[in-house]
Formats: structure tokens, C-alpha cells, sequence
């Protein structure tokens, strides 16, 4: 928190022309990961929150796109805020997992050493995890790697086991989270950017694209757009967000039982490097690259890029050649001028800014709702518990449980590849949350993201979409 | 896990119900075979051809030269007349050792042992994703089988004026569908200096007013909610922009093979096929495969006579095709029950 904040004037917002669109304590600004965390945290802390996206469903920047892995923090910058939320994130989604029903598959992870400078770092890599609490890491010998993943090239020098890193649903989550903010009272409007906002000495009149929403405290968490907002709001900004692309390849499910681990890299001081990973759905993938671009919003895949993975990956998993590729997809990483998170406190006016939500953003979210819980404490919010918290449930599409097609009465499979049903579409379709467009609808269902990405039932998906969407599948009639 | 609610037993099911997996169910119950189930994953029976609004189809078959969906139509009043029976909405989920199939209905999951199982699961094209092609994933990227699906089944269209990347049978099939429903394709692409297909077929572009450009590459595809346009590059590497609202990837068909690929089946990744004998016999006797799911190598594969040797595409059957394939590898089947067919390689390799 910056003095030179606090002395910039608030912009002047004009809300004479536009309607009240709600009232609440506390307005959330953006609905990916980290604001459904929020929404869901301060709701069941007996605060009245509404959440404002301005795409048409959650989940539409940074969150779209990442490698679904649930973070230990073995190897978190020490001392870190990021670390404290990854440990806190981590233990509330194993606590809160089953109640909400979202999956967890123990795959552990492997730091694999290709080369002897990245098994020279080992020992660095043990202590790091030591002191961030991470106590069950262990040295594993080229020999009792191939046993435990036999599908693994045998050019692997070493690997650091690290049991506790684990791959979840990330896509399920967030709408778990915010389906239980709005199940215990919470509100979330759609198709509403923020556009300004005043302060009136104790409470927010925030100018959204839908009407003005009045609340005591704002929770800036818009990810790749953070900066902007608070700019646009506050005057400015303290930090600057700087996009970083990572593409992914994603293969057959048949690729499913090749890896167990997630197989991490040794990260340089070059690159990062790319991870390859079993998909809570049953496919196995390889990314993210690292590549800054100006773009806050473009996340097309690059062809030399991809096929560069897939070499990547084949040459680490020799039997990958002979696997067909499933998907490709681009996420965009909330990276900054610094590596942490950019948190900033604006106590005089009742902002608060979750800014530079890294790639461990997915596991840091519940972490990172504590902590906003707690400096809303501070700021002297008034908090009563609920009485009884609602636990809604989301829908599984965890491969190694239960699918919707496994319990009679689902209509008819829409999708073949992923076997997705028309009960599950429906349910998508009409829930608290339901799916705002079509890739909504795919976070929720699946439908489409197999292998013939469509062919089967897009004509069908069509029909059982019509009118739902301002983009839909189709265009309209033939001969229109 | 799955609700099992009964087990069934039959002589021979055949997986999936179109030209193939038909054509040898009708040759089985005409054989004499007395129980013998289609199992197919769609509401209606027909596969492929059901969305394949022109000819020529039925020529070998009814001896007419019909639509797709008409000859489709044929085939199953005929299936019927044989006494075949067709599950619809029936998904069979796993190949067990032995004939024991896991299978998924509206109903719930059901276990069927049949003694022996023809694989007719047909084919499809590679999308976008499997091509690993650049640029944004809006909305507009189709297949012909999608787009087919949409004109003839919903006769809905996805997008006015697409570019169509491939110059295989299929692609001028696409260009005709494109017709049909109103749509004008920008462009069609080939990377090779010539057509998959003769002359005079490729002429049909020229005919309906498409342009063809051969030499010619796909960079990137342009476009944030719907797509609005690609980049091109031409032999000499140059890079322009094409204005279009839709990319449709046609060809390079690939077996729905999946279900033979996480089986205890052997199985052939160069070919995307199950292995088969002589006879159509896989790995496992119990278990046989006809029509589209099995593809020779390419350098093996028999090329059809549109088609130039200098530019070949991945193999792929006519219906026609696929619907001799049925009979003859029914005829086995039906011998291999009397128990006359020589003993297979696997097994007499033990």
C-alpha cells in the first residue's frame, strides 16, 4: 500500500444515467479462480458479496488455461506470501474437496534430472522443500524410477519424488466455489466490466456495464486485467501486468496409463521448463511454454511451438509417438515486473488488489480467500457466521470416478469421445450457474474436447444449445 | 462403478450400424445365425451416409444410384427385413477377452458375452487440434462430418464462407454440401502441387466458382469470437490474409479405433487399426474387424481411380466398399462358428 495511492483522487463516475444494479458488503471484481475463492469465503463469513465478470461465464482469462495441478509449494520462493497461501489453499481443498464433490487424483510428482547439472541442484531443491514444510520428498535412483514408471525414457539420470503434489479439476473447482458463495446468498452478474467507481467515504459506488453496484469493500481480483482496473478506479496502478502465454499439448486418453507422476522439470535459470501431466479427465499433457507477449488476450497456439512439445514430450515418453494428439490449448499466465504476488491494500478507501496471481494461482485461491478474510477483519468489517452453511455439489467429470453415463437415466451419450450426456448438457444449461457460452459449457460438460473434437455431435450440440448463447455452434438456417 | 441391470448372450455383435457392420449382420442372419445384435452409439441406425446428401451410393448394393440418406434408409429397412437387431443408444465401452463386452445404455450398464465380435466402427476425419494448426480456437473450425451432420440432419449451416483445407473425394463432397446449404466457400488449399483427385473432378471448383490454391499452406487461423479470417502462404513462402468466417478441415481420415486401442487387442499405430488376418480375424479370434476401422499402410492401400498416385491421401473405403467388406468377413464369421476357418496366427503362435 502506497501513500501516492492514497493521495490520488478517485475517478468521477457520472451515476445518474445508470440503474442500481445490487447492493452488497463487499464487490468481487472478476469471476476467475481466485474471485470464486473469494465470493465463496466471504459468503460463508456471513458478508453479503457480489461478484462482477465482464465476460459472459466465470473463468474466462488466466483460469482457463493452466496445468490443474494442486501445489505442495515445495518450491515457492521461501518466505513468501505465495507459499503461506499455497499451504493454506492446499490443506482447505483437501478439507472442503468431498463435500463439494470435486476430484482429487494422487498422482505425486517426480523433479526429473535429464542431464548431471539438474541432479547437481538436488540438493538445493530437498532443502528449499525443507524449509517451506515439505518434509516427504526423496531422492529416487534411475532404477526405482523405471519401476514405478516403467513407460519413462531410459535416459532419466534421477528424479526427487514429491508424493503430495496432486492433479484436481480446474475448471470444477472455481464453479464449486462460486456455486457455494451464491447457494449461501451471494450474487454474480455476467456481461458486467467494471467501468469506474467512486468512493463516498464509506462505501463504493462501482459503474458497471449493466447498472452501479453499491458496496462498503471491493476486492479488485481481475487477473490479466488488474492493473487496468485498478488505474481506472484508484488513479493507479502498482504493478504492471505482463502476459506470459504457455501453449499444451494434450494426447489420447489411451496415453492415460503411460504416466502416473506428474513429471516435473528442473527449473534453470533459463527456463522454467514443461511438465508433463495426467488430466484429471484421463488424457496425459505436456506445457506450459513460457512466452511474454503484449496480448492480455490472445491465447492462439503456434504449429512449430506445438510440435516442439509433442518432440519434447515423445523423447521423455518414448510409446507418446505412437499415441494420436487429443487437444491443443493456450492459457495466459497474470506474471508481472516481480516474481510474487502483487498484493495491494488500500485501507482508506476499502480496496483490495490480488494482483500477479501466478501459475499456483488454482491452488493459492482458497489461500488467498483466508487471507483477504483477514484484512477485511482488520479493516473492521462486520462478519457473523452463518448458521448452517449451504454445501452444494458440482457435477464429476473425473474419469477414475463415477461419470454421469455410469448411473441409468441420462438420455442419450451427445458426445461420444468424451461420453458426455444430454443430462449433463441439461444440467449445465439450467443450473445456479449456468454455462454462459459454448466453452462454458465444454468446462462443464466436456462435450467436444475429445479426440474428434466434434465431428460426432457438434450438429447435435447445436440443437440442444439453440438459442442459449450469443455465439452459438451455428449461424442460423440453411439458405437464410 | 457402472450399474450393471442384466447380461445377455449372442452368437455375434456387431459394433456399429453402418454400411459394414449392416451389410454383415444381414449376411450373418441370412447364413443362419440366429442371434445376432448391432450395437450402435447414435439414435439412429445408417452410420456416415445418413449425412451425405448426394451420390453416389447403392450402386453395388441396390444396383441405384441413390443419396445418402436414402441408401442409408435401404439398408436398415433391409437389416430389419433380415431380422437383425439394432440397439440404438447403445455404447459399447470396453472389448473384454473372450467376447465379454461392457456396454452403456439410456437404461444403464449392462454386461453381453457374444461368441464372436465384428469391429465396424467406421472412420473420421483429423480435426484442427491433431493437425497442431496455428492460431485461435474461435468459433467456424469443422470437420465435413460435422458440417454435413449440421446441413443434412439439422439443416442448420455453421459458417457463409469458409476456406476448405484438402482436395481428397471428401473435400469436393464438402464443396457440394457447401452448395447446397447456401454457403460459398473463399478458397480451397492444397500444400501439394497437385490435387488429391484427377481431373476432371478437380475442375468442380472452377465449375461452382472457388478458387484452388495448390502450393499453398495454412498458417494461422485469425479470429477472437468467431473466426474472421486466415493467413495463407504460398509456394514461395509469401504470407497474405484470406477474409473467411469458417475453416473447414476435410480428409485425413483417421479410425474410430479407439476402443480397439486400450484393448488387449494387438494393435497397429501407424495404421490407427486393430491387427486382422486374412479372414478379418483380430489378435483375439473371438474378435473380427470390417469396413473403415481397419486401414492398410498407406503404400499398401488399393488407390480408388479418382485419385492421383503422385498426391495420395490417407486410405479410406466407399461405402460401397465397406459394405462388401461386411459380407465377406460375415462369411467368415459364419464358418469360423461351423468351425471350419484354420486356426489363427496368434493362436498357433500361442
Amino acid at each position: 500500500m502506497s501513500n501516492s495511492l492514497k493521495n490520488k483522487s478517485t475517478v468521477k463516475v457520472d451515476n445518474s444515467k445508470s440503474s442500481l444494479l445490487g447492493v452488497a458488503d463487499t464487490a468481487i471484481i472478476g469471476g476467475g479462480v481466485v474471485g470464486c475463492a473469494v465470493a465463496r469465503r466471504l459468503s460463508l463469513a456471513g458478508i453479503s458479496v457480489v461478484l462482477l465478470e465482464k465476460a459472459s461465464d466465470i473463468l474466462d482469462g488466466a483460469s482457463k488455461g493452466n496445468s490443474a495441478i494442486l501445489h505442495t509449494g515445495f518450491d515457492a520462493p521461501e518466505g513468501s506470501l505465495e507459499l503461506a497461501c499455497i499451504r493454506s489453499g492446499y490443506r482447505e481443498y483437501l478439507e472442503i474437496r468431498e463435500s463439494l464433490n470435486l476430484p482429487l487424483l494422487k498422482t505425486g510428482a517426480l523433479v526429473a534430472a535429464w542431464i548431471p547439472e539438474e541432479e547437481e541442484r538436488f540438493p538445493e531443491i530437498l532443502e528449499k522443500a525443507r524449509n517451506n514444510g515439505i518434509e516427504d520428498l526423496r531422492q529416487l535412483s534411475r532404477q526405482e524410477i523405471l519401476v514405478m514408471e516403467p513407460d519413462i525414457s531410459e535416459n532419466i539420470r534421477a528424479a526427487i519424488a514429491v508424493p503430495s503434489e496432486f492433479v484436481i479439476d480446474p475448471w470444477s473447482a472455481p464453479l464449486a466455489y462460486l456455486s457455494q458463495a451464491v447457494a449461501n446468498g451471494g450474487q454474480a452478474f455476467f456481461n458486467a466490466e467494471v467501468k469506474g467507481g467512486e468512493f463516498f467515504g464509506n462505501h463504493w459506488m462501482l459503474q458497471t456495464k449493466r447498472g452501479t453496484i453499491k458496496a462498503t469493500h471491493v476486492i479488485n481480483c481481475a487477473g490479466l486485467f488488474g492493473d487496468l482496473v485498478d488505474a481506472e478506479i484508484l488513479g493507479q496502478s502498482e504493478f504492471t501486468i505482463k502476459p506470459r502465454k504457455g501453449q499444451f499439448v494434450v494426447f489420447d486418453k489411451a496415453a492415460g496409463c503411460l504416466v502416473r507422476s506428474i513429471v516435473l522439470p528442473v527449473p534453470s535459470e533459463r527456463t522454467k521448463g514443461i511438465v508433463i501431466f495426467p488430466t484429471i479427465f484421463g488424457n496425459l499433457a505436456v506445457g506450459p511454454t513460457a512466452e511474454e507477449q503484449d496480448s492480455r488476450n490472445d491465447a492462439s497456439v503456434n504449429q512449430v511451438i506445438l510440435q516442439a512439445l509433442h518432440t519434447q514430450a515423445v523423447s521423455k515418453i518414448p510409446a507418446l509417438a505412437n499415441i494420436p494428439v487429443t487437444a491443443t490449448y493456450a492459457g495466459i499466465r497474470t506474471a508481472t515486473e516481480k516474481k510474487e504476488y502483487r498484493i495491494v491494500e488500500d485501507t482508506e478507501r476499502n480496496w483490495i488488489t490480488l494482483g500477479g496471481i501466478r501459475s499456483t494461482g488454482l491452488t493459492a485461491a482458497l489461500g488467498l480467500a483466508q487471507y483477504v478474510h483477514k484484512l477485511l477483519e482488520k479493516q473492521g468489517a462486520k462478519f457473523k457466521s452463518l448458521d448452517r452453511a449451504v454445501v452444494p455439489i458440482v457435477p464429476n467429470l473425473a474419469e477414475h470416478l463415477t461419470r454421469d453415463w455410469q448411473t441409468s437415466g441420462y438420455g442419450e451419450i451427445v458426445c461420444h469421445c468424451e461420453m458426455v450426456t444430454q443430462r449433463e448438457i441439461g444440467k449445465a444449461l439450467t443450473g445456479p450457474i449456468p454455462a454462459g457460452n459454448l466453452d462454458g459449457l465444454k468446462r462443464r460438460t466436456r462435450a467436444t474436447m475429445g479426440r474428434c473434437q466434434g465431428f460426432y455431435c457438434a450438429a447435435r450440440l447445436a440443437e440442444l444449445t439453440e438459442g442459449k448463447f450469443a455465439e452459438s455452434l451455428d449461424i442460423g438456417a440453411c439458405h437464410d | 462403478m457402472t450399474e450393471i441391470y442384466k447380461k445377455e448372450n449372442f452368437d455375434v455383435a456387431v459394433i456399429g450400424a453402418g454400411p459394414s457392420g449392416l451389410s454383415a449382420a444381414i449376411t450373418l442372419k441370412k447364413s443362419g445365425i440366429k442371434n445376432v445384435v448391432v450395437l450402435e452409439r447414435e439414435g439412429e441406425a445408417g452410420g456416415i451416409p445418413r449425412h451425405c446428401g448426394h451420390p453416389p451410393f447403392g450402386i453395388r448394393e441396390f444396383k441405384q444410384l441413390l443419396t445418402g440418406p436414402i441408401y442409408a434408409k435401404k439398408l436398415v429397412v433391409a437389416a430389419q427385413n433380415a431380422g437383425v437387431n439394432i440397439k440404438l443408444k447403445t455404447t459399447v465401452t470396453r472389448l473384454g477377452t473372450g467376447g465379454k463386452l461392457s456396454i452403456t445404455s439410456p437404461e444403464g450398464g449392462q454386461q453381453l458375452t457374444a461368441r464372436r465380435v465384428l469391429l465396424a466402427t467406421g472412420i473420421r476425419e483429423t480435426p484442427r487440434s491433431a493437425r497442431l494448426v496455428s492460431g485461435s480456437r474461435a468459433l467456424g473450425i469443422f470437420t465435413t462430418g460435422a458440417l454435413q451432420s449440421m446441413v443434412y440432419l439439422k439443416n442448420r449451416i455453421p459458417f457463409r464462407s469458409p476456406i476448405i483445407v484438402g482436395t481428397e473425394i471428401v473435400s469436393y463432397s464438402a464443396l457440394l454440401t457447401c452448395r447446397k446449404a447456401g454457403i460459398k466457400p473463399v478458397a480451397m488449399l492444397e500444400e501439394k502441387p497437385l490435387p488429391n483427385v484427377r481431373w476432371p473432378i478437380y475442375q468442380l471448383t472452377r465449375w461452382l466458382g472457388v478458387p484452388l490454391f495448390l502450393q499453398t499452406n495454412l498458417v494461422t487461423i485469425l479470429g477472437k469470437e468467431r473466426v474472421e479470417g486466415v493467413e495463407i502462404s504460398d509456394e514461395k513462402g509469401h504470407v497474405r490474409n484470406i477474409i473467411c468466417d469458417g475453416v473447414l478441415f476435410t480428409g485425413q481420415y483417421t479410425p474410430e479405433s479407439s476402443l480397439a486401442r486400450i484393448s488387449h487387442l494387438e494393435f497397429d499405430p501407424k495404421t490407427n487399426s486393430p491387427e486382422v488376418d486374412e479372414f478379418g480375424r483380430c489378435s483375439d479370434p473371438v474378435y473380427y474387424a470390417a469396413g473403415n476401422v481397419v486401414q492398410p499402410p498407406r503404400d499398401q492401400a488399393k488407390v480408388p481411380i479418382y485419385y492421383t498416385t503422385k498426391n495420395l491421401p490417407n486410405p479410406v473405403y466407399n461405402a460401397g466398399q465397406c459394405w462388401s467388406q461386411g459380407r465377406t468377413t460375415a462369411k467368415y464369421i459364419v464358418k469360423d462358428l461351423a468351425g471350419n476357418l484354420p486356426s489363427s496366427f496368434y493362436q498357433s503362435r500361442g
